[in-house]
């Protein structure tokens, strides 16, 4: 009988549906309290205490948040593309959802453990380029439009390096396959791709350009040029009220948990224990959060970037560095 | 060549000094005043809106209606009435109108007053959402603290008010102003 149930949930569309709503759960709790830490770690990092009003030290800010942003209109301006200015949203969440699918947590907590895992994700991503270049075109807005361009260049820029460097990884790795790469580095932190430097004595710098690149895909400040509020008012999600921005703006949180992630993953060892205890999915948060919270310490502590100094990094520093990269360790793959 | 890598270095180098440096803040105390639940101290020679000051003596108003105030005021702000009493050999204060919308804050009254009846208050928490709540009548906010200090001490029992709550936008001619730390020093003694 028990066994019987549980062949039943653990068929093919119950895994399905499972994996999906702890998928959208687990990226929801944490667009939510990712704003929480976000403006706790502003507030730490300028000397203020931050949300303390609502709920204990403002735990319960998030849900105001929500509430408040549910609560209001979702004004559509006159002369908007209406198809496409509802559809930007979800176009921009939808990719790290996807993307989510196939990041293993733990040994054997992946929702798809698919051999082109990686390729998905990259394939995914480059939609979150196009949401918010249809965003911020179809709002019929000054403001919207040159955002919209300027997340094309950007994105596109930093698209290339990131690649390289993937690329790099996927020589030194062999594998596609996320839980096969996290897989390879156990055993201690110095067998983390991170300090792989007998494979590739630059595998420091991998990890930082493909760190710099993450946050320039996900919008990030110092390359906040999607939204840069001070001199494009919101940019691309200038016309967007209510929910439509709230979804924007959860998908900013899902897009780096899922950079944060996937650099877990490729440098830092995935659930590896750095130290060879506790090995799960316990380490593997840890190293994300970290990596969560170092994209917040950037954020406030770097001014935003102005777009040819934002274009120069990446077409005379990045793209070059990268590339010796690949050429170096492809070289050393030959040679050693 | 050579320069462009240099570049590089102490540019890449810089970013983590200032992440270095944010980080140190982080981990600091906090330096901001949480408002509603902690205020600063008023500094003594704060000024807010003028009020009436009383003579310890009698525990009336000192102001005799010299409209000497009226007067020096730039702005109209201050309407004195007042009536003499039979017998007495002064005016008394009625009505002390002053208009605080039109007030500049610029002391001229203060200055002119030859008796020190009127000297500049602590009130800072002046919200208000209608423009009548800022016509105040100083007479009776004198008088009302009167019978609030009066009240206190026939009660004997001095519970201690919590001197930073926040007051509501206040009308402080009706409120019976909250009994403050003891502050007899006149402006004149103040400005020593």
């Amino acid at each position: 009988m028990i066994q019987s149930l549980t062949n039943i949930l653990t068929a093919e569309p119950f895994r399905l549906v499972f994996a999906l709503v702890a998928i959208m759960a687990f990226v929801g709790l944490n667009a939510a309290y990712l704003v929480w830490v976000e403006r706790k770690g502003a507030a730490r990092f300028q000397r203020r205490p931050g949300p303390n009003e609502v709920g204990p030290a403002g735990l319960l800010q998030p849900i105001a948040d929500a509430v408040k942003l549910l609560s209001k209109q979702l004004i559509v301006p006159a002369g908007v593309d209406r198809t496409l200015f509802r559809l930007a949203p979800l176009a921009v969440m939808a990719p790290a959802l996807a993307g989510l699918a196939v990041i293993p947590f733990g040994e054997t907590l992946a929702a798809r453990n698919i051999n082109l895992g990686l390729l998905m994700i990259f394939a995914f991503g480059s939609i979150n380029v196009m949401a918010l270049m249809v965003g911020g075109w179809s709002s019929r807005n000054k403001y919207a439009i040159i955002s919209a361009a300027r997340v094309v260049s950007q994105n596109v820029a930093y698209e290339i390096p990131m690649l390289l460097v993937v690329i790099t990884m996927i020589m030194v790795t062999g594998t596609m396959n996320l839980s096969e790469i996290v897989t390879q580095q156990a055993g201690g932190f110095w067998h983390w791709n991170l300090f792989k430097v007998w494979v590739n004595p630059l595998m420091p710098v991998t990890f930082l350009i493909f760190f710099i690149c993450m946050l320039a895909e996900t919008n990030r400040a110092p390359f906040d040029m999607a939204e840069a509020e001070s001199e494009l008012v919101a940019g691309a999600y200038t016309e967007y009220s209510g929910m439509g921005f709230g979804v924007f703006f959860m998908a900013e949180y899902a897009n780096i948990l899922l950079g944060c992630s996937l650099a877990t993953v490729l440098f830092l060892g995935g659930w590896q224990s750095p130290i060879g205890i506790l090995p799960g999915v316990f380490w593997f948060l840890v190293k994300m959060y970290f990596l969560v919270f170092t994209v917040v310490w950037i954020r406030w502590t770097f001014p935003r970037t102005q777009f040819y100094g934002l274009l120069n990094l990446s077409w005379k520093i990045l793209i070059p560095v990268s590339l010796v990269t690949l050429v170096l360790s492809s070289a050393m793959m030959k040679l050693l | 060549m050579k320069k462009a890598f240099v570049e590089i270095y102490y540019g890449l180098k810089s970013l983590f000094v200032g992440m270095a440096v944010t980080l140190r803040h982080f981990f600091k105390p906090i330096v901001t005043v949480q408002y509603p639940h902690e205020t600063l101290k008023i500094p003594a020679r704060f000024r807010g809106h003028i009020e009436l000051t009383s003579d310890p003596a009698t525990g009336k108003a000192k102001c005799f209606v010299c409209k000497l105030c009226e007067k020096a005021c730039p702005s109209d702000c201050i309407t004195v009435e007042g009536i003499k009493p039979e017998g007495a050999k002064r005016k008394t204060v009625t009505t002390y109108r002053l208009d605080f919308t039109k007030c500049s804050l610029c002391g001229s009254c203060v200055e002119a007053c030859r008796d020190n009846a009127i000297q500049f208050s602590r009130e800072y928490n002046l919200a208000g959402t209608r423009k009548e709540d800022f016509i105040m009548d100083l007479f009776k906010r004198l008088e009302a603290q009167r019978i609030e200090a009066d009240r206190l001490d026939a009660s004997r029992a001095p519970s201690k008010p919590e001197p930073t709550a926040p007051a509501p936008a206040t009308v402080a001619a009706v409120e019976p102003a909250k009994p403050e730390a003891p502050r007899a020093q006149t402006l004149s003694l103040e400005a020593k």
